[in-house]
């Protein structure tokens, strides 16, 4: 067997990374942000046609909301994901993040974050492509 | 080498066969399982997970049965087997046992049988609510499948859809729907915020996040999604059956409803319990993977972000559902992005799955039959999902047998196949005996062979318009051929399951104990002796890896000898540790409870009122809730927040940690906090429907209807809003040791609290609103209602802390109770706050 039989390993890693305090809430942070602007893509879109364009109506203004919506969603969890990228990027512990270490939960953390970012970025431009294509209420 | 590493080293340089011995003893005492007819009373995860698995089995083979005579009934044209009503009523539950008492149920039945021992936990933090999740899944799963043998089960599809179950259909069908399967909704709830516990706070020392199972990572995901989905479900329920009981119009157009919402609400649910009922299913495969590529899985982080990003993602495709409803064409856009957008997290576990495969060295048996079976199924169903997400051509396909044949190639593959190859996996753990290979074999082939005979075909007779749901169609369509084969699949399909039945419950007494770890796994479930033992985790063990069998030297001889944590039970008491949430530093030990009957009693009390208010028995039913009532009050007095003889416990290798713990540190605190999200989100399903008809209608509310006012919601607020700050205070107050001012606090919230639901339904009482009247009349109703009965509860768990207080068992260093009843005004207050924005505030501004 390789190092990985070192049965306990715990304090190896960098003080602060020992020391600070982590909280799961950056994995669920952008495919939060995802549902946030898909929900708010919906509501404004069936507002819209329901209330004040009409069934028949122009899409028009939704769209520049939307366009709103959507620049505003890409850049959050951009800035999540270069902050997961920052995180994995952090120290020297080795993939793939497999031993009992402050760094290797660390960098796992940094690196979760940083691909449901890249998911939710990928599933946000998909939404926002609707609205690109469909120009009227119908 | 750290300090716990020092501590290891001693261990095993002292003599243990003795110690060994004595410490089982006590363990064994503790954990013993009630002998006789007390059998029953057992809360263990043991039995209770063991139980839960059976059941849902055998309400998977019923609901076979029901396939069965669907397909004997569909073999040749005009043919007259069963007439149309018992079809219908066949066809529905065939769905809704699959999905409510199959699906779900079966991945919690799994997880509380086999989470706790791959955390090498004891337990889960409540052995009593599993219990009672468990009984009243029994009973309601009974009383829906039963209504079938009395001509009297639900006809409507198993998405009910108004008005044709609430103009059309008589009789009680979509009443046992309704209140049977809410009943079991509730049980699923509970199970889900046992699981999420356990799954953040019970896993051993060491197992920090990036550590975890993947296993535990599908349980966090999907748990959290039933958290989030079944509540609408609960609310549409709750909508649907006041009007099927009382006439509250919500679906009814000539009165301002509208069915959609029905639609809605059941899809928000809908569509996420497929992923809840798939997710599990692909955690058993991650989990199998491994151990039959002999090295870890590829890309962890990967399978990570596929179970969190698949979580989020599955709501939002509800609605293409809904494609052919005529909604706006870009909201079924939107949701057309989304359902493609699913495929990718979907197709990254797929990939990584393949790919461990790839690099390790397969060996070939018979769970890995299963899982390879199920990837080929799967993925046919899934590329069938992205076509029929494209709404072109899902307006083609709606509604005819190419749907049947997606969703089963989908849940089939992506769901029976695994949990069959688990359950070859797994029984040896379980029963510690081993399933046959060769009847194994023969069974998968039997299966696969059957299965894809039984639904390739109906690919085509869906393209050839043949649709869903008919009991019968006519000869020179070009379907007798196609339904034929279709009906020999199914057979054959059945033979193959038979046979894996057989195999099950065929006698093996003369057959030898499978070895331990029989497969060569890694993870610590394989740890545990066989036969197994009653206590689950010999020792709680200290892990510093993924694999801890494959990668911790000498694990399994420290792991026999009780080398690692919570070795004994030295005051015979039932124990697991609780650790943090990011990097599982012990943090607690928890005592959890042993058998009773009180969890029994409790669910037979809560059924009775769901069984019989379904038949209008309105005084039984009450009392029969009455019971329910009292029974789980018994049991939180005496079962629940125990003071124990001792501040701290050692629980070995030089770490000491509180027995009692209070707030956001105990487990209490974590269940009512993640029960409180799940049922916010079924207010926030009740207030959506406010708002959903103000989109649908050119006035709302309409043009002459009398609101409740501004001022009685306004004087309700306010009340509540007092009953919230006087029950902080009473927490203040008690912490600070003043218990009579904490009592007084608590009466003073108390009695604001009978005044201000009182002031709340005052509202649209003194106005004279009349919920049969209109959608915007009743709608109004229902969440005075519902905040209302929140307000109830609210009352009861004062008064209960009042009790606790004046007995002595609620003190400053005794805070469990006041903590989480303060936790819950939290949620009150936010509850009679959007009410009253809505039903007072709304009407300002429209």
């Amino acid at each position: 067997m390789d190092e990985r039989s070192d049965p306990i390993r715990n304090e190896d890693a960098p003080d602060e990374l020992q020391a600070r305090r982590e909280t799961m809430f950056m994995i669920p942070a952008a495919p939060a942000i995802w549902a946030a602007h898909f929900l708010a893509s919906y509501v404004t879109a069936a507002i819209w046609c329901a209330k004040i364009a009409g069934r028949d109506g122009s899409l028009e203004g939704a769209r520049w909301l939307l366009a709103g919506y959507t620049g505003v969603a890409l850049v959050a969890i951009a800035m999540i994901g270069v902050r997961g990228f920052r995180h994995h990027s952090y120290g020297d512990a080795t993939a793939p993040h497999d031993f009992d270490t402050a760094a290797d939960r660390h960098r796992f953390l940094g690196f979760s974050t940083f691909l449901l970012a890249a998911l939710s970025f990928v599933a946000v431009i998909f939404v926002a492509m609707v609205v690109v294509f469909t120009e009227t209420c119908r | 080498m750290n300090a716990r590493a020092k501590l290891l080293d001693w261990a095993r340089t002292r003599p243990g066969e003795s110690v060994k011995a004595a410490q089982e003893r006590r363990l064994s005492k503790a954990w013993e399982t009630p002998k006789g007819w007390r059998y029953w009373s057992a809360v263990n995860n043991t039995e209770v997970g063991l139980w839960y698995t059976i059941c849902a089995f055998v309400f998977f083979l019923f609901a076979g049965v029901l396939a069965l005579i669907m397909r004997a009934q569909l073999a040749v044209p005009d043919n007259d087997l069963v007439t149309a009503d018992q079809y219908n009523q066949i066809f529905t539950l065939h769905g809704s046992v699959m999905m409510f008492l199959f699906g779900v149920p079966s991945f919690e039945a799994f997880s509380i049988l086999v989470l706790p021992q791959m955390l090498g936990a004891r337990d889960l933090p409540f052995p009593r609510l599993s219990a009672f999740g468990f009984w009243c899944f029994l009973i309601g799963g009974v009383f829906v499948c039963g209504s079938l043998f009395f001509g009297i089960a639900p006809k409507g599809g198993w998405f009910m859809y108004p008005p044709l179950t609430t103009e059309y259909q008589d009789g009680y069908g979509a009443d046992i729907w309704l209140l049977g399967l809410s009943f079991i909704e509730i049980a699923s709830i509970a199970a889900a915020v046992e699981l999420i516990v356990g799954a953040l706070k019970t896993r051993p020392p060491g197992m920090r996040i990036n550590l975890m199972p993947l296993y535990a990572w599908y349980v966090l995901v999907v748990a959290g999604m039933i958290l989030f989905a079944f509540p609408p479900l609960i609310a549409g329920d709750l909508l649907f059956e006041m009007q099927r009981a009382f006439d509250w119009p919500f679906f009814d157009p000539d009165r301002g409803g509208d069915p959609l919402l029905w639609q809605h609400l059941f899809w928000i649910f809908g569509h996420p319990e497929v992923y809840i009922i798939f997710l599990p299913a692909i955690a058993l495969v991650a989990t199998m993977i491994p151990t039959f590529a002999g090295r870890p899985l590829v890309g962890y982080s990967w399978v990570v972000l596929a179970a969190v990003g698949t979580g989020f993602i599955s709501f939002g495709l509800w609605v293409h559902h809904m494609y052919a409803t005529g909604l706006p064409n870009v909201s079924l856009g939107f949701f057309s992005a989304a359902s493609v957008s699913v495929a990718i997290p979907t197709g990254v576990q797929i990939f990584c799955f393949i790919a461990t495969m790839l690099v390790g060295r397969a060996t070939t048996n018979v769970p890995l039959l299963y899982v390879s079976g199920a990837f080929a199924v799967f993925v046919l169903g899934g590329l069938t999902g992205v076509m029929v997400a494209l709404v072109p051509f899902d307006l083609q396909v709606h509604d005819t047998y190419f749907i049947v044949a997606h969703l089963h190639y989908v849940l089939v593959g992506g769901v029976v196949f695994p949990i069959l190859g688990a359950i070859h996996y797994f029984f040896p753990l379980v029963n510690g005996k081993s399933l046959s290979p060769r009847l194994g074999t023969i069974a998968f082939w039997l299966a696969f062979v059957g299965f894809n005979l039984a639904f390739w075909p109906m690919h085509i007779s869906g393209l050839r318009g043949m649709p869903r749901r008919v009991f019968t169609y006519e000869a020179g369509m070009g379907l007798e051929l196609l339904n034929m084969i279709s009906t020999i699949g199914a057979f054959t399909l059945a033979a193959g399951l038979a046979v894996f039945l057989w195999d099950v419950v065929r006698p093996k007494s003369r057959q030898p104990l499978s070895p331990r770890n029989p497969w060569n796994a890694g993870t610590i479930e394989w740890a545990a002796k066989i036969p197994p033992e009653p206590w689950g985790a010999r020792t709680i063990p200290a892990v510093s890896s993924r694999y801890p069998l494959w990668d911790q030297e000498n694990f399994l001889d420290d792991y026999d000898h009780g080398r690692f944590y919570l070795p004994d039970a030295e005051e015979v008491k039932r124990e697991t540790i609780i650790t943090t949430v990011i990097d599982a530093v012990p943090i607690q030990c928890l005592r959890v409870p042993g058998p009773t009957w009180l969890t029994l009693i409790a669910a037979a009390g809560a059924g009775g009122l769901f069984v019989l208010a379904t038949f209008k028995l309105y005084v039984l039913a009450l009392l029969c809730g009455a019971i329910g009532f009292a029974t789980i009050l018994i049991w939180l007095w005496t079962g629940t927040a125990l003071e124990p003889e001792k501040e701290e416990k050692d629980i070995g290798l030089g770490v000491t940690v509180p027995l009692y713990a209070s707030g956001p540190a105990s487990v209490g605190w974590w269940a009512m906090f993640i029960t409180m999200i799940g049922d916010a989100t079924a207010f926030a399903g009740l207030v959506f429907g406010y708002y959903f008809f103000w989109t649908v209608h050119p006035q709302f509310p309409p043009a002459g209807a009398d609101g409740p006012g501004t001022f009685w919601p306004l004087v309700s607020l306010g009340l509540l809003a007092l009953a919230w700050a006087a029950t902080l205070a009473a927490r203040g107050l008690i912490r600070r040791e003043h218990r009579g001012g904490g009592i007084a606090a608590l009466a003073l919230g108390a009695l604001s609290t009978i005044a201000g639901v009182a002031a709340l339904a005052a509202g649209p009482w003194l106005t004279g609103m009349d919920p049969t009247v209109h959608a915007y009349e009743a709608t109004v109703w229902v969440l005075v209602l519902w905040t209302g009965i929140h307000g109830a509860i609210g009352l009861v768990m004062q008064l209960y802390c009042i009790a606790r207080a004046a007995a002595g068992r609620l003190t400053a260093r005794r805070d469990i109770d006041i903590a989480n009843v303060a936790l819950y005004w939290h949620f009150m207050l936010a509850t009679i706050a959007v009410t009253v924005a809505t039903i007072a505030g709304f009407p300002l501004l429209s």
